[in-house]
């Protein structure tokens, strides 16, 4: 099929027939071309999910201005539509829940780092861990909601606030939970990347455990941790069936740590359903702001990921 | 002296400590799950569809429902993202793939709840009515990222002999990529459509606007469809004891099949390093 | 009269089921240069590592034998004493990137949490620096990472890392293989002088440096210690006929 031909050579100095050649040369242009739509076509989802909540928020941005995000009153049959509390709560549940994680997913990535250990136990951490991080959502949800909200009401009754069981604290034990798979699995990577020579040279000084941990392996991989506090802070931000369930859909300012109170997610996915008109973009644009606070988040975690692997 | 040798003391019991706590939740839920779960694990739960309070119902249509909208989603989503890291892989340094390598890294960041507004603008609000595909759709783009990282990942694994081969006999690059590249890649694919799906099978958020739940076992996507995640939602926050019941058992089911999808995909990834 | 410094007694050293040193007896001489040789495998990474204790960061890994250093046993020792008297010099050079220079040498003494005076780490750091040679070329760049060095300004300022904790005795594993020919001699003619201040026992695998700069010789093989001697006999009159194989360069 392949004749050798004198003069112009291609590949490997074989040279189908032209006619042979431009079927195939064709069929690499529209392969391309397939090809690059369907990266493009990935490439313009944020650009799309930008404009599409933009022109939705519009009508509410319109009316209401950017008012709604220092108002504190929301109550939309008296067109009063104040979202503070809810930028706040969010805000503070997902601070609190990345802040309570931390000691746990640094504790794991020291432990995957140790050469002490054998394999299996560490393949048995990082399986459980992964499984973790499959449970769905609404498991989380409806295992707070039934199996940590008693124990919340009894530790709420002994310390004299109202047993409500769901509220803040729950919401943000819930998301502790859910979001240490994530900064540990990052935390155990980057670690696993600080060079064994270094590790080696602190030992080699007379460093115990805790200080080559701690004052070389730890600031040597700072820059990927905090990446991944970041990327874990912004899938908190954006978690909602497990808050949802547990939160106790309270439309203000949570009274205290214990009280219950409501996050951007879990109001949209409270009210969406039943919301029209101004309501329902008023909703949106709240979907517009905690997508655009996500995105930077996550921007940037992915940024100093970038950096660490280049280095 | 002394403190520096409790600080060391300390901290190896901190971090054995800290790694017990953490799995701990794992086996925790999984008990209770099950404790509660056992009961309701009863042939009623999958063959009956939902019923009123009072009446003896199931979480068939859910069943069902969870099967049709998550394979759908991965029918939808596997050619874009497939091609689209096809793209990326073999062609790194132009910007487009520079473009969605980042785009994709940032679709799996969007809050699922978000996604589920903007399907529902982009599909609900048009068509006049909740359907199980605009909530295909809506999973389908939360499977983007882990398909078209899983697939440049697996591409560019692929030592650039094999790729040499095939184009010194004469094959173009079409030829290359679907005859040699992609099927040396397809266990990395599949590993990453396989956990992708497991993933996704028990997602709500992004189906309380799309498919939004349907009490009758309906087939039609173009309707609203029930799923088990939406089942669990509904249910797990209603006043029924008995409702209560279902979700327990319908929560089991949906673990079953998540763990077992990405044990799956998990053992196909060793199996695949080897 | 030289002295002994540092005596192993029956070492031996198991990875797993598999024995990879029998029963080393060596004495090391004190404020002396003792190079370890042999091909490649031989043991002798795995020999220098005993005796600062590397080995017990490894799982599988089993030291039996006893080492003496100045007639006390270093298995009853806390490790970390261990290493405080015997320092180490690694194949590649591994300054603490987070580090500043400054903040490098006296590394040993900020990782275990000692604290000095001012006066004291300025004393420290620029004592040490100045043994090494690297005083000139960056006494004004001391609170720079150490990262923008060249290789053999690297290496040696592990070598200052290590001195300034005043050890007895510095271990060096292959310093100079991963260093260009200029930067290889800079470091061979700073180990000669430094050992008028400490013990200098280092494994390399390059005849030339071992016959340049040490005073005496251990030659393993396949795991056992051939032949020991002061340099000028092994060189010339070497009593093994492995010994003598290998510094013809018939084997690697």
């Amino acid at each position: 099929m392949i004749k050798s031909f004198k003069g112009k050579t291609g590949e490997g100095g074989i040279l189908p027939p032209f006619a042979f050649l431009k079927r195939t040369k064709s069929e690499d242009f529209i392969f391309l071309q397939i090809l690059k739509a369907s990266a493009l076509l990935v490439s313009i989802v944020i650009f799309a999910f930008l404009v599409t909540l933009f022109l939705s928020s519009w009508p509410f941005v319109k009316t209401f201005g950017l008012r709604a995000l220092v108002s504190r009153v929301w109550d939309p049959i008296n067109e009063s539509y104040g979202a503070l509390p809810f930028i706040v709560t969010t805000i503070l549940v997902s601070i609190l829940a990345l802040l309570l994680s931390v000691p746990f997913s640094l504790s794991v990535a020291f432990l995957t780092k140790t050469r002490n250990l054998s394999e299996r136990i560490k393949d048995l951490l990082t399986t459980s861990l992964h499984l973790i991080a499959a449970i769905p959502s609404v498991i989380y949800g409806f295992w707070g909601l039934f199996a940590l909200a008693p124990i919340m009401r009894i530790l709420q009754l002994k310390l004299g606030y109202p047993p409500y069981g769901v509220g803040i604290m729950t919401a943000v034990l819930v998301l502790t939970i859910m979001i240490i798979p994530l900064s540990a699995s990052i935390a155990s990577e980057v670690m696993k990347l600080v060079p064994e020579e270094l590790e080696e040279a602190s030992y080699a000084l007379g460093a115990n455990t805790y200080e080559t941990n701690l004052k070389v392996i730890l600031p040597v991989a700072r820059s990927g941790i905090l990446a991944g506090f970041l990327l874990s802070l912004g899938r908190a931000l954006g978690e909602t069936m497990a808050v949802t369930m547990v939160i106790g859909n309270f439309n203000n300012f949570p009274s205290n740590l214990f009280g219950p109170g409501n996050t951007i997610a879990s109001l949209i996915a409270n009210q969406f359903n039943e919301a029209s008109g101004i309501h329902q973009s008023g909703l949106i644009f709240l979907g517009l702001v905690l997508f655009l606070i996500t995105l930077i988040f996550n921007f940037t975690g992915n940024l100093l990921i970038l950096r660490r692997v280049r280095k | 002296m002394k403190t520096r040798k409790y600080m060391d003391k300390i901290f190896k019991a901190g971090i054995i400590t800290f790694s017990i706590l953490t799995i701990a939740p794992l086996f925790i839920i999984l008990i209770t799950l099950l404790k509660w779960g056992i009961n309701a694990l009863n042939l009623d739960l999958i063959t009956k569809i939902q019923r009123p309070v009072g009446e003896r119902g199931g979480a068939l249509n859910s069943i069902v429902g969870t099967l049709i909208i998550t394979t759908i989603a991965t029918i939808i989503a596997s050619p874009i993202s497939i091609l689209a890291g096809v793209y990326v892989a073999e062609f790194p340094d132009k910007l487009i793939s520079k473009i969605t390598a980042v785009s994709s890294r940032l679709i799996a960041g969007i809050p699922s709840i978000v996604i589920g507004i903007v399907v529902y603008l982009w599909c609900v609000k048009p068509m006049g009515g909740y359907s199980a595909l605009a909530g295909s759709i809506a999973l389908a783009i939360m499977m983007i990222p882990n398909v078209v990282t899983a697939t440049a990942e697996s591409i560019m694994m692929i030592p650039k002999d094999y790729r040499e081969a095939s184009r010194s006999l004469g094959a173009n690059f079409t030829r290359t990529t679907l005859k040699v590249i992609i099927p040396f890649a397809l266990p990395g694919i599949l590993t990453g459509l396989l956990s992708s799906f497991s993933r996704i099978a028990g997602e709500t958020a992004p189906l309380l606007f799309t498919s939004f739940g349907n009490p009758f076992l309906n087939l039609n996507i173009l309707k609203p469809m029930s799923a088990l995640p939406l089942l669990i939602y509904n249910y797990a926050t209603s006043p029924y004891r008995e409702w209560h019941q279902i979700a327990w058992g319908a929560s089991l089911i949906l673990i079953l099949i998540v763990f077992l999808v990405s044990i799956i995909s998990r053992l196909g990834v060793k199996k695949w390093k080897a | 009269m030289e002295s002994i410094i540092l005596t192993v007694e029956n070492l031996n050293v198991f990875y797993g089921e598999h024995q990879v040193l029998f029963n080393i007896n060596l004495k090391v001489h004190e404020k002396k240069i003792t190079a370890i040789m042999g091909p490649s495998g031989c043991g002798k990474s795995t020999l220098l590592r005993s005796i600062n204790r590397m080995h017990e960061l490894y799982k599988d890994v089993k030291v039996e034998g006893r080492i003496y250093l100045k007639s006390e046993d270093i298995f009853q020792m806390p490790p970390e004493e261990v290493r405080s008297k015997i320092g180490m010099v690694f194949q590649r050079p591994n300054p603490f990137p987070h580090m500043s220079i400054y903040d490098n040498v006296i590394a040993g003494y900020i990782l275990r949490g000692i604290k000095l005076k001012k006066e004291e780490r300025d004393e420290i750091v620029e004592k040490n620096l100045k043994s090494v040679g690297l005083w000139e070329e960056v006494k004004d760049k001391l609170f720079k990472k150490g990262t923008f060095l060249s290789g053999g300004q690297q290496q040696r300022l592990c070598i200052a890392r290590a001195l300034a904790m005043n050890p007895d005795i510095i271990l060096l594993d292959e310093p100079t293989s991963s260093l260009d020919p200029q930067a290889t001699a800079k470091i061979e003619e700073l180990l000669v002088d430094l050992k008028e201040r400490v013990t200098i026992l280092i494994v390399t695998h390059n005849i030339g440096q071992a016959s340049r700069i040490s005073d005496y010789v251990a030659f393993l093989y396949n795991g056992v210690l051939v032949e020991f001697g002061p340099s000028t006999k092994i060189f010339t009159t070497p009593e093994n006929k492995v010994t003598e194989e290998f510094l013809s360069g018939k084997f690697g």
